[in-house]
């Protein structure tokens, strides 16, 4: 069940903010180019290995990790795993509802995975216990508690920030066994990766949009940067084509919106 | 670095002897499934794909019937023996999304306003998978909607490409992407040179996401002079009877 298809905005809210954005503004004030309010709240779940509650806006992502040890995949045997998982919860949205993962929760689990997994924010080489045997298995699994738009970014903040902070049992390996000692250690972070979702309304382009302006959008990009500024995964979505110039100037808006972002995310996870 | 050399050597040749900008081989057959109101099979290096598609036809359930235009179904979908293990036939996540941006890269070119009410379905199927089975699936799925004589504005054509190591590459291989550095599908409506899907992953300075972007593009025109003669060669051949088109004279 489509999200965006069942949200519905009154025809004069949407003359309004057509109206507005023709002159530069949003309805809620913004800026084209302003993300809204990011807040970030870790450790709110003792059980996980790490967890993090993020806002953005009125959307709400709760994040948390789970750390254990398993069997690598056979052609990374020397890789630990780390898999994002993302479920849009029925409580979230007057149209979700429970049942198997829509198309949509899907592509978001797997662009959300995909900005993740690709910055190698997390260095796998360290999560390998025995070549080929036992490697450390990390899962992020991220609730979807409200939407309100862009969905995208919320959830790969969330992700972001309870990996920053998560703990995990140090192993020590003992022949072809690993075992765990009381020793606690963090992940292995090494980049900070930022994703940025612009979406087009009529001619304008706006970073960040909520679930007004998703309803009315006609094409979306989500562009994840590194600490370095590359471009290191990106998406473009909804049926409509995009101008080759436009993607470019949005890899730079991504660069340049994510850098702010990254620093507020550094500062929430120290 | 050690992938770096292994998949490029000194002089840029890479291990199937290409040049950095070049395409794999690739072969298109308009009109190959008899029952289908359009088909097309692609062969792209080792991808062999076919792609039919069904309608405008009546809309099943009918409350997803959209009063305004068609519904455009797509499904890509992954035969157990397309790859090294194999492939458990239910679809996959990854199948799931790929099916998604596949419809997504598809519908601008397609009107659906001329046919409302209506679904037009587009199944891929990848019988043998190399790289870039997306962009190829795509490639021949335009065509399967051309041949089935459904209204366009422009066919809808595909390349990936992606870094080795540092460097730029047109159209990776099986190979070249689980062990290159990047890969990034892009697809284009080639005379409106407009993008219509756009998916990266990898780590590109902004110079060479630039690059790579840009090729995709490049290459995806070549790719199209090839869509253009195939659908000639359906339509214009000189006995027009002879149905789909045998193997290409030497």
């Amino acid at each position: 069940m489509s999200m965006k298809k069942n949200y519905v905005v009154e025809t004069i809210r949407k003359a309004q903010m057509m109206d507005m954005l023709e002159k530069g503004k949003r309805l809620d004030g913004r800026a084209l180019d302003e993300p809204r309010k990011l807040t970030i709240e870790t450790g709110i779940i003792q059980k996980a290995n790490g967890s993090a509650r993020v806002s953005l806006g009125n959307s709400q992502v709760i994040a948390g990790v789970k750390i254990a040890t398993g069997v690598p995949f056979p052609d990374t045997p020397d890789k630990g795993l780390l898999v994002v998982n993302a479920e849009i919860l029925p409580l979230a949205s007057p149209y979700a509802e429970p049942g198997p993962p829509s198309e949509e929760a899907i592509e978001l689990a797997r662009v959300v995975d995909r900005g993740i997994r690709e910055s190698e924010m997390v260095d796998l080489t360290k999560l390998c216990l025995v070549e080929g045997k036992s490697v450390v298995t990390t899962f992020v699994d991220c609730n979807i508690m409200n939407v309100d738009g862009n969905l995208f970014d919320a959830t790969s903040y969330a992700v972001v920030a309870a990996l920053r902070t998560s703990k995990m049992k140090k192993y020590k390996v003992e022949g072809d066994k690993a075992v765990s000692t009381d020793e606690v250690v963090p992940v292995p972070i090494e980049r900070t990766p930022i994703s940025v979702t612009m979406a087009r309304l009529g001619g304008a382009v706006i970073v960040d949009p909520d679930a007004e302006e998703e309803a009315m959008m006609d094409m979306r990009i989500t562009i994840t940067t590194d600490d370095d500024g590359n471009i290191c995964a990106s998406q473009k979505g909804e049926a409509s084509t995009i101008s080759p110039e436009l993607v470019l100037k949005a890899a730079d808006t991504s660069i340049q919106v994510g850098r702010a972002i990254r620093s507020q995310m550094v500062e929430a996870t120290r | 670095m050690e992938t770096e050399k292994k998949l490029m050597d000194e002089d840029g040749n890479r291990l199937d002897g290409r040049k950095w900008n070049q395409l794999r081989p690739i072969r298109l057959e308009v009109g190959v499934v008899k029952n289908a109101d359009g088909s097309a099979h692609i062969e792209w290096g080792k991808n062999k794909i076919t792609a039919a598609v069904y309608g405008p036809k009546e809309v099943h359930p009918k409350h997803q019937v959209l009063p305004d235009r068609a519904l455009l179904r797509s499904r890509y979908h992954m035969a157990p023996f397309s790859v090294d293990e194999r492939k458990n036939p239910a679809p996959s996540r990854r199948e799931i999304e790929i099916s998604k941006v596949i419809r997504e890269a598809l519908e601008p070119a397609v009107v659906v306003e001329d046919y409302p009410r209506t679904a037009i379905e587009v199944w891929v199927e990848v019988l043998q998978s190399d790289g870039g089975s997306r962009v190829a699936g795509i490639t021949a799925a335009s065509l399967a909607l051309a041949d089935a004589g459904i209204n366009m504005r422009d066919l809808v054509v595909g390349c990936s490409c992606g870094l080795l190591g540092e460097h730029v590459v047109a159209d990776l291989d099986d190979t070249e992407d689980k062990e290159g550095n990047g890969d990034m599908p892009v697809a284009i409506m080639p005379t409106k040179g407009l993008v219509t899907l756009l998916q990266v992953d990898g780590i590109y300075t902004r110079e060479n996401f630039q690059k790579a972007f840009e090729l995709a593009i490049e290459k995806g025109k070549e790719v199209y002079a090839m869509q253009r003669e195939a659908l000639t060669k359906r339509f214009f051949s000189s006995d027009l009877t002879s149905g789909p088109i045998e193997e290409e004279a030497a």
